[in-house]
């Protein structure tokens, strides 16, 4: 209203723009979260990849010498390549259970719960209310040896009187599967709550029959549900350590624990950061291969 | 209703004793009428009539309570969607978003296992006029260009029997005007049975060869336009196609070639060919532009038959002027006058006589207490003690 009051009285209209403090605006918005980002992430990123190249006969009570050691890279390949391999591999079965699973649950509830809907997305958000931690405990109870399901299995001789479901690499990508479901099938969800019941129609009238249907209206249409999904799954799984370190043995273990020990029991930190700086690079690796597979140029 | 005696070729729908009930709500209450093989058919009825479930019911969307649906001889009411002979155009077109124009109108080739389908998509495009459009998606598209993509999709499968659900109720006025005259190009040109649903007495009248009202889950009347809008079997029907004005009346009898109606105290004739009651509570019909207004009874011509009033509304709406004359009774009678120039504006408030040509009328039963009924309605109420 002042604004209006003076320009009326012959001053220079409010029109004539200081360009400067426009252009500059956005970045003034963004200085906060860029300076939480930098001090926050940026810095310890390079300290520790600064760390991923000391001189691996430092410890920490000798003190680390900066010496350039690149060969820290090929020689903990050398070392962990199993617990690489094993990493994507259990993520990878892990991922594929979780599709199995949870694609029918998030259509269920996306097309067909009706007035269930908010229901059942409650239920699957509500394992979130408590703590990873002891979400994977509550698995190492069910699973252990003395436990009811165990007897069951063995009564009913699908297992062997001295077989066992826990510290099995079983039960580590089922606690692999069980932990991330709910990052798989929210944005799936999303995507299929969008798909208009109607082209299903459209499809069947126009002489698809239910499979092709799927595959040519529904899958194509949830994909970008699927990536996000597959991704939110995919990228946690591979550097988990508490499902193999609570549910399995050292046999189980994934690159997580190794790196998890390198800095907190072996305290050898070169080897921590290098690997830490692998598993990075690898899931980068394995992520632009995915999404340049899917192509689906509304995820990039 | 249907010419039953005919035999039945290859490729006629039939519908025999259609049912479809919702839980306690009969939404097609046993319907049977048989589409000849290439003709442009139009189930017209308000919304909830039914229309749209039976159209659902030949595309194998909704399964039959009980009845057949008949193409030919085969029942095809069973049948899985895709199994049938019968494509349909949705009334939200329903394109899929993620596929080009191309691969839409493909989409039921390719699921046929058609491998080369460039040729025909081609074709298909340039008859609904979207050449070049091949690459673009959807929602690149106009409402009218979308429309046409649906309507090629589903030609582009030679179905023996094309559904189109409201196709046109999305665009506006002039390009739906544009798309019926478009429409009825297509069907002369490739010879599909098309099956047409809409609410629009204009366009199932500008675009069908046979129009059936519908009216709670049952067909009041089915013909060409023309014989259902000239001598219309229901109240419903004469209200629901165009307007018409109606009087209640006690018809008693026929004599001469004539039956004989007493409306308001005053006699009136119909011809024997135009009544559909001779006795007993009759509607005496007479359709708004077959009423000739003038200034007084002297100038009704001879054989003629005529009621009086006094000129309450008059819109000029172009083509025409829409009276509403009022009555000695309290009825409001719809006048339409051509603006012709032949004849000069009555004024408002002028006593005023509308005069008929009796073949013009028509005489349709009445429930006992129903009264008077006129087109459009009033917003004041049409009160006609009688």
């Amino acid at each position: 209203m002042t604004l209006l009051a003076r320009t009326g009285s012959g001053e220079p209209p409010p029109s004539a723009p200081r360009p400067g403090r426009h252009r500059l605006l956005p970045y003034l918005l963004l200085l906060p979260g860029a300076a939480w980002l930098l001090i926050f992430f940026g810095v310890p990123l390079a300290q520790l990849a600064a760390a991923s190249l000391y001189d691996p006969s430092g410890s920490l009570s000798t003190g680390y010498a900066m010496t350039w050691a690149f060969g820290n890279y090929p020689d903990v390949v050398q070392a962990y390549w199993p617990q690489f391999l094993r990493s994507f591999g259990y993520a990878g079965l892990a991922l594929v259970l979780a599709l199995l699973l949870g694609y029918p649950l998030a259509y269920a509830i996306a097309q067909k719960a009706g007035r269930w809907k908010n229901l059942l997305l409650v239920c699957v958000v509500a394992p979130m209310f408590t703590s990873f931690l002891v979400r994977t405990l509550a698995w190492k109870t069910i699973l252990s040896d003395n436990g009811a399901l165990v007897g069951l299995l063995r009564d009913v001789h699908l297992l062997a009187p001295d077989g066992r479901l826990l510290a099995t690499p079983f039960a580590v990508v089922l606690g692999l599967t069980y932990n991330f479901l709910p990052f798989l099938v929210l944005p799936l969800y999303a995507s299929l709550e969008r798909l208009d019941p109607r082209l299903l129609e459209a499809a069947t009238d126009l002489y698809a029959s239910p499979a092709q249907a799927f595959r040519r209206v529904t899958l194509p249409l949830s994909m970008p549900g699927l990536v996000a999904g597959t991704l939110l799954f995919f990228i946690p799984a591979s550097g988990d350590y508490i499902n193999a370190e609570l549910l399995g043995t050292p046999n189980e273990y994934m690159i997580g624990n190794v790196i998890d020990s390198a800095f907190l029991v072996r305290l050898d930190y070169p080897q921590g950061a290098a690997l830490s700086f692998l598993l990075m690079a690898a899931i980068l690796a394995v992520v632009f291969g995915y999404l340049r597979r899917a192509g689906t140029e509304e995820v990039l | 209703m249907t010419g039953m005696a005919r035999e039945t070729p290859a490729g006629d729908l039939r519908l025999a004793n259609l049912t479809k009930r919702f839980g306690v709500f009969t939404a097609v209450d046993d319907l049977s009428l048989t589409i000849e093989q290439g003709s442009f058919f139009a189930l017209l009825g308000a919304s909830g009539c039914g229309k749209t479930t039976t159209l659902r019911m030949i595309a194998g969307l909704e399964e039959p309570t009980t009845g057949q649906v008949l193409l030919g001889d085969r029942d095809i009411a069973r049948l899985r969607p895709y199994k049938r002979p019968v494509n349909t155009v949705f009334q939200s077109y329903a394109l899929f978003p993620h596929l080009s124009i191309f691969e839409n109108v493909a989409f039921g080739l390719r699921r046929r296992g058609i491998r080369s389908v460039d040729d025909e998509v081609t074709r298909m495009l340039s008859l609904v006029q979207l050449d070049g459009y091949g690459n673009r998606r959807p929602a690149q598209l106009s409402g009218g260009q979308q429309q046409r993509v649906a309507l090629a999709r589903a030609l582009i499968n030679r179905p023996q029997v094309l559904l189109l659900d409201e196709p046109l109720g999305a665009l506006d006025l002039k390009l739906r005007r544009q798309m019926q005259i478009e429409l009825k190009r297509i069907q002369i040109e490739v010879g599909i049975t098309f099956v047409h649903v809409t609410h629009d007495q204009e366009e199932a009248m500008t675009m069908a060869d046979t129009v059936a009202v519908m009216n709670a889950g049952r067909i009041e009347q089915l013909g060409a336009p023309a014989d259902i809008y000239e001598f219309p079997a229901t109240a419903f029907v004469a209200n629901f196609l165009g307007q018409s004005n109606l009087l209640a009346g006690e018809a008693t009898g026929a004599g001469g070639g004539d039956v004989a109606v007493t409306a308001h105290g005053t006699r009136f004739s119909v011809p024997a060919g135009r009544s559909r009651a001779d006795h007993g509570p009759v509607h005496l019909g007479v359709r708004p532009e077959k009423l000739i207004l003038v200034g007084s009874a002297d100038q009704v011509p001879q054989g003629h038959q005529h009621v009086t009033g006094v000129v309450t509304d008059a819109s000029y709406v172009g083509v025409s002027t829409q009276y509403l004359l009022r009555t000695g009774w309290g009825t409001e009678v719809s006048v339409f006058a051509a603006n012709s120039g032949a004849s000069e504006r009555v004024p408002v408030g002028s006593e005023a006589v509308a005069y008929w040509d009796p073949r013009h009328a028509f005489l349709l039963p009445r429930d006992a207490a129903d009264t008077d009924r006129t087109s459009p309605v009033l917003d004041e109420p049409v009160g006609a003690p009688s």
